[in-house]
C-alpha cells in the first residue's frame, strides 16, 4: 500500500514539488535563522574564545565579557592570595581607535596581556612571532585586522608595518587568527603595560583578572572561593560565556528578530505544506474512498498518508539543509557574517519539520478516516 | 449449475438527513440474488439503487434490517471485519471507473491484491493476466489518461476480478460509455458471472443492457416491486429493451 501511496504522490508532480518546496523553504528559513542567532551569540563571547582561561574575575557589577567596569590594580594580588589559585594575571580590554599612516581611523578591540606570562595570547600565529611582543611598541593583529587596515593601501599590511593607537606607535610583529568580535573591530593584542599606555588616561585600567586553579581544585570551586573572599565576581569559562549570551538575549532585540524569522519559517512551512497536502488529499478523496470500498482499512489509509507526508518532509528537509549548508559555506567565505550551524540546529529544525508534516498528515487523515466509502458510488 | 443465495437483504430501512429534512430512501426493502447468475437491479433514477448496493457492499450502514452476503451477516460485523470481508470477497465496478490516474493499468488492477497483503510482483503478474482476460494485455503500462472510456471500464473489470472474488458489484457500469463499449463491458460481465460460485449484481437504468440479465429486480421508491426470474420474462416485460 505504501508503494501505491508514493506512486499517487509522485504522479502529482505539481503538488509534490509544491510540498517539497514548502518544507525546503521552511527548513531554510528556520535553520538559517537559528544559525544566524548562534553565530551572533558566539560572537558575543569571542574575547573569551580567543583568550581561553579557566576563570574570569571581574567587578561585581559585570555580567558579560564585553562589559568594562575597571577594577583596582591591587585586585590581581587579592585574587592571587585566594587559596587554590595556581596563577592570576591582569587583563585589559577596551575599544580604541587605530590610526593608519594614511590618516584613516579604524575601531579595534585592544587586548592587554600580562607582561611576563602573556597568558591568553593568541594560539594561532600565522605570521611573525609571539615572543617579539616583548619588544617596545609592538602589537599582534588578527587576520581580520589585516583586511581592515589594508583597505586604503595598495598592498596588505603585515609584519613590520606601523600604525598608531591614540598617537602612540604600534608596530606589528605577528598576525594571528581570532574569532570575530561582536563589537565589530579587529583584535589587537599587546602587553598589559603597553595597553594601559595606549588607552587614554584613566585612573583604573584593570578589566579582568584571569586565573586558574591548582591541580585538585575545580574551576567552579575556585570561582566560588574567589568571589567569597574578594567580593569580586568570579566565573568559570562556561559560566561567563553563558552569562554573556544571556545578557545579550535579555538586553538586545536579537532573540526577537531572529525568533521572528524562525517562527515565520515554521508558519510558512506549515501553511504551504498543510494546505498543499490537504488539497492533495481532497483531490484524491475519491481514490482513497475507492481503496476503502475495496477493503483497505483505516490503518492502511493512515499509513499511506503518513508515508506520503513524511517522505515529502524528509526530501524537503534534506534539500533545505543542503541549501543552508551551501549558503553558510559561502557566507563564511565572505566573512563578517554571523553563521554557526551547530549540530543541534538540524535536529531542532528536523523536529519542527516533522511537526509540520505530522500536522499536515493528521489533517488529511482526519478527513480520510471519516470518509464514507459509499461516496465512490456517487 | 446449482444456485444458492449469495445476497439476502431483509426488511432494510435507510434514511438520510435529520429532523424535517429526513427522508426514507429504503423502506423495508427485501432483496436477494443467487450465485452463478447476473442479477440486474433496475429502476428510475433516485429510487435507491445505489443506496441498496452500498449497503450490500458494507460501505453504508442500514438503519435496521438484515444484510447477509455469502452467508455472513454484514450488519452484525465490526467495520474492520467488513473491510476485510470486502477485500477478499467483493469486486467493484463503478460508474466513474475510479482508477487512480497516477498508476498504470497493471498497477491499478493489482490494488485489490495489494490490499489483501500479496507481494507487489505477484500482484502485478496476476494483474497482467486479468488485463489479458479483458483483452488489454498490451495496455498494461498505460496510465488512465491515455485510455478511452471503454478501455478504462475494462481495466476496472480486470481490477474487480483480479483477486477472484465471489461477488461482483457494479453501479451503472455502462452509463458513461457509448453503446458499443457498453455491450462489450456487459459481455465481459456475463462471462464473469458464468463461472460457478460467482455472482454479478449490476445496478443500471440503461435498458440497452437488459438482455444480459439472468434475473431482474425492479425497484421503485425504495422498494423492490417485481422480480423477473428468467431472460424470457425480462424480454416479455421489456420488449425492445425499454
Ligand atoms: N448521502 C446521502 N445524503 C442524503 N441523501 C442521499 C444520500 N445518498 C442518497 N441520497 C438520496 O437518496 C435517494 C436515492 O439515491 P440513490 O440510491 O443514489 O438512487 P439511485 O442510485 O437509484 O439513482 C436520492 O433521493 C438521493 O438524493
Ligand atoms: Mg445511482
Amino acid at each position: 500500500m505504501i508503494r501505491i501511496a508514493l506512486k499517487m504522490l509522485f504522479g502529482d508532480r505539481g503538488k509534490y514539488l509544491m510540498l517539497i518546496s514548502g518544507i525546503t523553504f521552511a527548513t531554510l528559513l528556520m535553520a538559517q535563522g537559528m544559525s544566524l542567532f548562534c553565530g551572533l551569540m558566539s560572537w558575543t563571547f569571542s574575547t573569551m574564545r580567543n583568550v581561553r582561561v579557566p576563570i574570569w574575575v571581574a567587578d561585581p557589577q559585570v555580567e558579560q565579557c564585553n562589559d568594562n567596569k575597571p577594577m583596582r590594580d591591587t585586585d590581581t594580588t587579592r585574587v592571587r592570595s585566594v587559596d587554590g589559585v595556581a596563577w592570576a594575571v591582569p587583563f585589559f580590554q577596551n575599544l580604541s581607535m587605530a590610526r593608519m599612516q594614511d590618516g584613516t581611523s579604524k575601531m579595534i578591540t585592544l587586548i592587554g596581556l600580562d607582561n611576563n606570562t602573556l597568558i591568553g595570547a593568541p594560539t594561532k600565529i600565522i605570521a611573525g612571532r609571539l615572543e617579539d611582543l616583548r619588544m617596545p611598541n609592538t602589537v599582534i593583529i588578527d587576520d581580520f585586522g589585516v583586511q581592515r587596515f589594508s583597505e586604503s593601501r595598495d598592498h596588505l599590511i603585515g609584519v613590520g608595518d606601523v600604525f598608531e593607537i591614540n598617537d602612540r606607535e604600534a608596530r606589528i610583529v605577528a598576525i594571528c587568527e581570532t574569532h570575530r568580535s561582536f563589537t565589530g573591530g579587529p583584535y589587537v593584542f599587546t602587553t598589559y603595560d603597553r595597553a594601559v599606555q595606549y588607552a587614554p588616561g584613566q585612573r583604573k585600567m584593570l578589566s579582568f583578572v584571569l586565573a586558574a586553579p591548582q591541580e585538585g581544585v575545580s574551576a567552579e570551586e575556585l570561582a566560588r572561593r574567589i568571589a567569597a573572599q574578594t567580593g569580586l565576581a568570579a566565573f568559570t569559562h562556561s559560566e561567563f560565556a553563558w552569562s554573556t549570551i544571556m545578557w545579550y538575549i535579555r538586553n538586545t532585540g536579537i532573540p526577537i528578530n531572529v525568533g521572528t524569522i524562525v517562527i515565520i519559517g515554521f508558519i510558512i512551512g506549515a501553511v504551504i505544506s498543510g494546505q498543499t497536502f490537504y488539497s492533495f488529499v481532497l483531490e484524491n478523496t475519491r481514490h482513497f474512498a475507492a481503496l476503502r470500498a475495496m477493503g483497505a482499512s483505516s490503518g492502511e489509509l493512515t499509513a499511506m498518508l503518513l508515508a506520503q507526508a513524511f517522505l515529502v518532509g524528509f526530501i524537503g528537509y534534506g534539500t533545505g539543509l543542503g541549501f543552508v549548508s551551501v549558503l553558510g559555506i559561502n557566507l563564511l567565505k565572505l566573512g563578517k557574517v554571523p553563521f554557526l550551524l551547530l549540530w543541534q540546529i538540524p535536529a531542532v529544525v528536523g523536529i519542527a519539520v516533522m511537526v509540520i508534516v505530522a500536522i499536515s498528515a493528521v489533517i488529511g487523515i482526519a478527513r480520510i478516516v471519516r470518509l464514507e466509502p459509499a461516496i465512490v458510488f456517487r | 449449475m446449482g444456485t444458492s443465495l449469495g445476497i439476502r437483504v431483509q426488511a432494510v430501512n435507510k434514511s438520510f438527513g435529520r429532523g424535517e429534512a429526513r427522508t426514507a430512501v429504503l423502506k423495508q426493502t427485501t432483496f436477494s440474488a443467487e450465485t452463478g447468475r447476473l442479477t440486474m437491479l433496475v429502476g428510475p433514477s433516485g429510487c435507491g439503487k445505489t443506496t441498496l448496493l452500498s449497503i450490500i457492499a458494507g460501505t453504508l450502514h442500514a438503519d435496521d434490517g438484515e444484510i447477509e452476503v455469502l452467508g455472513q451477516r454484514l450488519d452484525q460485523m465490526k467495520s474492520n471485519a467488513v473491510a476485510k470481508f470486502r477485500a477478499k470477497n467483493l469486486g467493484f465496478i463503478f460508474q466513474q471507473f475510479n482508477l487512480i490516474p497516477t498508476l498504470t493499468a497493471a498497477e491499478n488492477v493489482s490494488v485489490p491484491l495489494v490490499i489483501q497483503g500479496h507481494p507487489y510482483r505477484y500482484a502485478e503478474k496476476k494483474a497482467r493476466d486479468a488485463l489479458a482476460w479483458v483483452d488489454l494485455a498490451d495496455h498494461a503500462n498505460f496510465r488512465p489518461a491515455k485510455m478511452s472510456g471503454g478501455q478504462l471500464q475494462r481495466v476496472a473489470i480486470a481490477r474487480a476480478l483480479v483477486h477472484d472474488p465471489q461477488v461482483i458489484l457494479c453501479d451503472e457500469p455502462t452509463s458513461s460509455l457509448d453503446s458499443e463499449n457498453g455491450q462489450q463491458v456487459m459481455e465481459l460481465l456475463r462471462k464473469a458471472a458464468a463461472q460457478r460460485d460467482r455472482m454479478v449484481l449490476v445496478v443500471t437504468h440503461d435498458n440497452r443492457t437488459y438482455r444480459f440479465a439472468d434475473r431482474m429486480a425492479e425497484m421503485e421508491d425504495g422498494r423492490i416491486l417485481r422480480v423477473l426470474d428468467t431472460q424470457e420474462e425480462i424480454r416479455m416485460h421489456h420488449p425492445l429493451g425499454e
